[in-house]
């Protein structure tokens, strides 16, 4: 076993196990540091597959600025444990067995498919990290208009937030 | 090197995961980091995906992703503040006005 093969298994270990403990954690802040968990093994997982501008924006965004401001609002406004949910029985005889269904069909695409065949021989090709110069290249030339779009959605979503949180006259 | 199958069935396996947080989680805060999750999910596999055509595009949609998710959480975080303010809950059940 080659240590990227290692590595990829240490982390992706840790970024189920993240989003288990999201899934089982009564207090809603447990669930935000588990999901910073996650976010941070996906970062590393980023590096591993070459892509350093995103992983670096993975942490710097995700796990810094969005989950802070997660964290935020569950103490502001005290969020304290979860009511325990009763599962109704249909949720058990239906909903289970056909999520299980449906991963194990995603499962069998990826492993079997004519998807996973095309992505054997791009795992096999000569390493190259893709650089943030390229990136910036793609972002600001032939992605530029969608780039201003974004930043428009952000102002937006900025004001909308504003709008929405402030206390009413 | 790891084969790309195996990040896609990471990726997989995290949407799963973020789906079942998002049906069987009754705090509107926790299903709201549920969606983070799944959106996190996906952009793993963008980025595999880039990685396996050895092309940038995928990378760019992880950063628009990224850029989206962010506005999304200030937005869906200031509406939960005002749902909590109004309702005095974070329980989703009771929060029914609209139920049939």
């Amino acid at each position: 076993m080659s240590l990227p093969l290692i590595l990829f298994f240490v982390l992706a270990v840790m970024a189920v196990a993240g989003a288990v403990v999201l899934i089982l954690a009564r207090e809603p802040i447990h669930s935000a540091l588990a999901l910073v968990m996650v976010m941070v093994s996906l970062a590393i997982l980023y590096l591993l597959l070459g892509a350093e501008f995103i992983a670096a924006v993975q942490i710097i965004v995700y796990a810094g600025a969005v989950m802070v401001l997660f964290v935020f609002v569950i103490m502001l406004l005290n969020a304290g444990t979860e009511d325990r949910t009763h599962i109704s029985k249909i949720a058990t005889w239906v909903g289970l067995p056909l999520g299980f269904f449906l991963l194990l069909e995603v499962a069998h695409i990826f492993w079997h498919g004519r998807m996973s065949a095309a992505m054997g021989s791009g795992a096999g090709a000569p390493f190259e990290p893709a650089s943030t110069h390229d990136l910036s290249m793609a972002l600001f030339q032939q992605y530029l208009f969608p780039f201003e779009a974004t930043s428009i959605l952000i102002l937006i979503a900025l004001l909308g937030a504003l709008v929405l949180a402030k206390k009413d006259e | 090197m790891v084969p790309i199958s195996y990040y896609l069935m990471l990726s997989a396996v995290l949407f799963g995961l973020g789906v079942v947080a998002f049906v069987f989680k009754r705090n509107i805060i926790t299903i709201f980091m549920s969606i983070e999750l799944m959106l996190n999910a996906v952009n793993l596999a963008f980025v595999a995906f880039a990685r396996a055509h050895n092309q940038l595009d995928g990378l760019v949609f992880v950063f628009f992703v990224i850029v989206v998710a962010a506005a999304e959480a200030a937005v869906g975080l200031a509406i939960i503040i005002t749902i909590a303010h109004n309702r005095r809950t974070l329980n989703v059940e009771q929060v029914n006005l609209l139920k049939f």
